[in-house]
């Protein structure tokens, strides 16, 4: 038989305990009773600050409506108020008279508007007085919108200078009156900013046209039958016609303390939500109190409630909540603030990064402690928010040059607050995604970044917009954003990580591609786009003994060349260090006058490039060339680019031709994650654009080479990071080969070392290269030279194609090449 | 009428690898799954002209290679947001010949 359980509260926190109760097949499990004060469905109570400035009526906020109650067999109560629990009973007592049985109770009661005592607040009977206003339920939003809409109604008054009273101060604006802040912290919204970032706050809200008063107390509420004003604590009178109390929330926690729950500053509950000392009551949001933290941000209750719902299900009784690390991300009366952690220094040691520019109003700051991120706070400009969230949230290892921390040095401008871009701004400059497009996938249900991307293709060409992508998600989800465990995943049909994934491929001594699929995928189902990323990880790690089949491949792998808009082929022989001869010019001449390639182009990568080659016509190309493949292609090792070096530049320091030939020697043709583009320059002066490559190298006066790693110089541009400075071209050729090793083993598929640097942490890469902190370094060597023992020259394959058909045209009636001449 | 039209032996398609035919006028992508299904749909990509059967697929989808759209091999319906592309009827005769029905 089903158990009964009884959910007392129908805010955000009940109704998403029970929507993950529901996603664990709870349903079944479950007759599910809720209660609900208000006499609602449930609705996003966030967004109740749009409904007062008219930006969205208050029937789009509805988080699920009055069906999905029916639908999901919920007997919901709206309007009716729990007054007591009889926890030995097992039953809870309804102000209409109701009385329910449960087997498992969850209490999400949520919390009130606090009002700070003062005179004239109450009406004799006790009731709030006509013209103050609370500003936490729908009814008040109602409220206050109606009396704001009465023409004689001039002047409001906000008590209270934190996020919900700025936000209310901005949404009465709507309505066309003037508005003041009465605060009585010293410098606005002091639970999130320092002083300083609270006073570059407060001039942008007066900039706004609010009034804003700190430090100052309202003493009284003025006025016989309606209000005139109010009185301040320095006797200060300010006039108003209504009164809007926005001075913290506190706990709702009546119903606990009646029916002799532990109750603290809040619901004492432990890290399962259970209640402390109770066996089957459960409590989540913001009524609970875990180890001493009440919270009263949205993000913790998300989590809770899975925690919450894992212990209630039995789905995973392992589950726990440790407290969350609060961040905020908001539009504060139309200012970007962003807070997380503590918002200054609190020990001599604590490192404090500030930025403060008051005429823009922007302002930032870091908080570092034993080079983590304990706080941060950014005011007007929130672009690197993602990046700081997910420091402070992970403990991420911080770059040294902690300006970077704050700005996107060099990188490109589109990155602007989300907030502020138009919705048809384009997001996705491949596909052509706007973020309109995107706001309105996520409003259609899709409620993790993978799932909008799915829907819109945004992110899915270059993929240089993804961060971009990912906060307009965020933005538009308004932190509801849920994580995709397909995230983590290597390639999208195999529910496993990058090592689960290398490790069961060990174990189980896989070795094709399919032979995965049949062995990891759910009911061993093929999956098209999981099939390319696989070939090159097995191939990576089995070297020879990788069973190679072909419809694994991209074409580009099958037939050696890269695809273009029209079916044809790029050719692009080796030139190594972009070095070339006579000979080699001669016959690429000749190849070219006899195939009549419509276009011949030198390669940002110094080679030479033949378009427009049909692909029946690749074999003959390849053999009158008679050169090896230059692999530009493939998602694997490119090309090193090379500076004439010291042998004729009257600078050069280093033999930069020379390293760059004997490293493409070496590591042509390995496969990676995503593509290895190199340059060794032959000094500081960079002509081969070392520090925007994969493996940089730069000689140095001295004799000595510098490697970076990391760099990028394409859709994302990133200066990459010093690993080393050695001594010999050697060990350059060693350390770049062990961190080649080091990224093909560990990067994501498709991940460019741009990304992988960051991620990973130059600190942590150079102990595990240079230190061998991990004692791999000799098993990384050992593995890459497998690879380089294992290379094959592709476009021998010309005199003995592996598949048959492997050259035949695949537009058979078109005629080919389509490109122009020139 | 219909008129079958054979294109040849089944084994000049690999396994899981897709080849294309021109039949009455018209470019056919035909597909030999891992399981040895044939399927057939047209050959060029109604996105931006693509080469279908040089794309990458499994049971069920064909990939574009140019821009990665998505097709039902079945139905021809895009999963990705695309015009669909035609579907033709194809088998493999007692010879191991390919039929497809235009």
């Amino acid at each position: 038989m089903a158990r009964r359980l009884v959910v007392i509260g129908n805010g955000m926190a009940g109704a998403r305990a029970v929507e993950e109760i529901l996603a664990r097949s709870g349903g079944d499990a479950f007759d599910i009773t809720m209660f609900g004060d208000e006499p609602y469905g449930n609705y996003n109570r966030i967004m109740l600050s749009h409904v007062l400035s008219g930006e969205e009526s208050d029937a789009d906020i509805f988080l699920n409506a009055l069906p999905w109650y029916r639908e999901n067999n919920i007997t919901l109560h709206a309007g009716v108020r729990v007054e007591r629990i009889d926890k030995y009973s097992k039953h809870v007592f309804a102000a209409d008279g109701r009385v329910v049985p449960y087997d498992v109770l969850v209490i999400a009661t949520g919390s009130h508007s606090f009002l700070p005592p003062m005179d004239g607040l109450y009406t004799p009977s006790g009731s709030v007085r006509h013209g103050v206003f609370t500003f936490r339920t729908m009814d008040d939003t109602r409220k206050m919108v109606q009396f704001a809409q009465q023409e004689h109604h001039r002047r409001a008054l906000v008590i209270g200078g934190g996020l919900l009273g700025l936000e209310a101060a901005r949404g009465l604006q709507a309505y066309g009156l003037d508005v003041a802040v009465v605060h009585s912290g010293g410098h606005l919204m002091n639970a999130q900013l320092g002083p300083d970032g609270g006073a570059i706050l407060r001039r942008s809200v007066e900039a706004l046209g609010i009034e804003v008063h700190t430090g100052s107390r309202t003493t009284a509420v003025l006025g016989k039958d309606r209000i005139t004003g109010v009185r301040l604590r320095d006797d200060t009178e300010l006039g108003c016609d209504m009164v809007v109390v926005t001075a913290g929330i506190r706990p709702n926690v009546d119903v606990a303390v009646v029916s002799g729950l532990a109750v603290e500053r809040a619901i004492v509950v432990d890290d399962h939500l259970r209640v402390m000392d109770e066996e089957d009551i459960y409590a989540v949001g913001e009524c609970v109190q875990h180890r001493g933290e009440v919270y009263g941000l949205v993000a913790p209750l998300w989590e809770q409630a899975a925690v919450l719902a894992d212990q209630i299900t039995g789905v995973d009784r392992s589950s726990v909540y440790l407290g969350s690390r609060t961040a905020t991300k908001l539009k504060v009366a139309g200012v970007d603030v962003a807070s997380m952690g503590l918002p200054g220094p609190e020990l001599d040691t604590d490192e404090h990064i500030v930025f403060s520019e008051p005429s823009r109003g922007v302002f930032k700051s870091i908080v570092i402690r034993d080079n983590k991120m304990v706080g941060a706070t950014l005011l007007g400009d929130s672009r690197k928010v993602a990046y700081l969230t997910q420091a402070f949230d992970q403990g991420l290892p911080l770059p040294e040059e902690r300006l970077s921390l704050m700005f996107d040095l060099g990188s490109p401008a589109e990155e602007e607050g989300v907030a502020e871009l138009a919705d048809s701004a384009q997001v996705c400059n491949c596909n052509g995604v706007s973020k309109g497009a995107l706001v309105s996938a996520v409003q259609g249900g899709c409620r993790s970044v993978p799932a909008a991307m799915d829907a819109t293709r945004a992110g899915k060409g270059c993929g240089a917009c993804k961060l971009l992508v990912t906060q307009v998600v965020e933005w538009a989800a308004d932190g509801a954003v849920e994580d995709d465990p397909a995230a983590s995943y290597y390639v999208p049909g195999i529910p496993l990580d990058k090592p689960a994934l290398m490790s069961r491929i060990r174990e189980l001594g896989l070795r094709s591609v399919s032979q995965v699929f049949a062995a990891l995928a759910p009911d061993s189902v093929e999956d098209a786009k999981s099939k390319m990323g696989l070939a090159s990880l097995m191939k990576m790690m089995l070297a020879e003994k990788y069973i190679d089949e072909r419809d694994a491949r991209f074409i580009n792998d099958r037939v050696h060349a890269n695809i273009q808009r029209d079916g044809t082929f790029s050719v692009v022989p080796q030139m190594k260090g972009g070095v070339t001869s006579v000979q080699q010019l001669r016959r690429i001449a000749d190849v070219a006058e006899k195939h009549k390639i419509p276009m011949i182009k030198l390669t940002g990568g110094q080679r030479i490039d033949l378009l427009g080659v049909a692909k029946e016509d690749l074999p003959t190309v390849w053999a009158d060339l008679d050169m090896p493949s230059g692999y530009a292609y493939g998602k694997s090792f490119r090309t090193v680019k090379t500076c004439v070096g010291k042998d004729y530049c009257r600078f050069g320091t280093g033999d930069s031709t020379g390293l760059g030939i004997s490293l493409e020697s070496r590591f042509q043709g390995i496969e990676s994650p995503a593509k290895l583009k190199l340059a060794v320059s032959g000094c500081p002066r960079n002509c081969a654009e070392s520090l925007v490559k994969d493996v940089g190298v730069v000689a140095v006066e001295g004799g000595r080479w510098e490697i970076y790693i990391g760099g990028a110089a394409g859709a994302h541009i990133r200066k990459g990071d010093l690993l080393v400075a050695v001594d010999t071209p050697e060990e350059v050729t060693l350390l770049a080969g062990r961190f080649m090793q080091y990224y093909r083993e560990n990067a994501n598929w498709l991940e460019r070392t741009y990304a992988f640097v960051p991620r990973v942490g130059i600190e942590r890469i150079r102990s595990v290269i240079l230190d061998d902190s991990e004692g791999i370094a000799a098993r990384l060597d050992a593995a890459m030279q497998e690879s380089v023992d294992n290379y094959v020259d592709p476009w021998s394959e010309r005199d003995d194609p592996p598949t048959p058909g492997q050259f035949r045209t695949s537009l058979p009636l078109t005629v080919l090449p389509q490109v122009p001449v020139r | 009428m219909k008129i079958p039209h054979v294109v040849g032996p089944v084994d000049q398609i690999p396994f899981g690898e897709g080849r294309a035919f021109g039949i009455d006028g018209e470019q056919v992508a035909v597909f030999r799954l891992r399981d040895g299904t044939l399927r057939a749909v047209s050959a060029v990509c109604p996105h931006k002209g693509g080469p279908i059967a040089d794309g990458t697929i499994d049971q069920r989808v064909v990939m574009c290679p140019l821009h990665q759209h998505s097709f039902e091999l079945e139905t021809g319906c895009s999963t990705t947001g695309a015009k669909p592309l035609r579907t033709y009827e194809v088998f493999a005769d007692e010879g191991q010949n390919i039929v497809v029905i235009p």
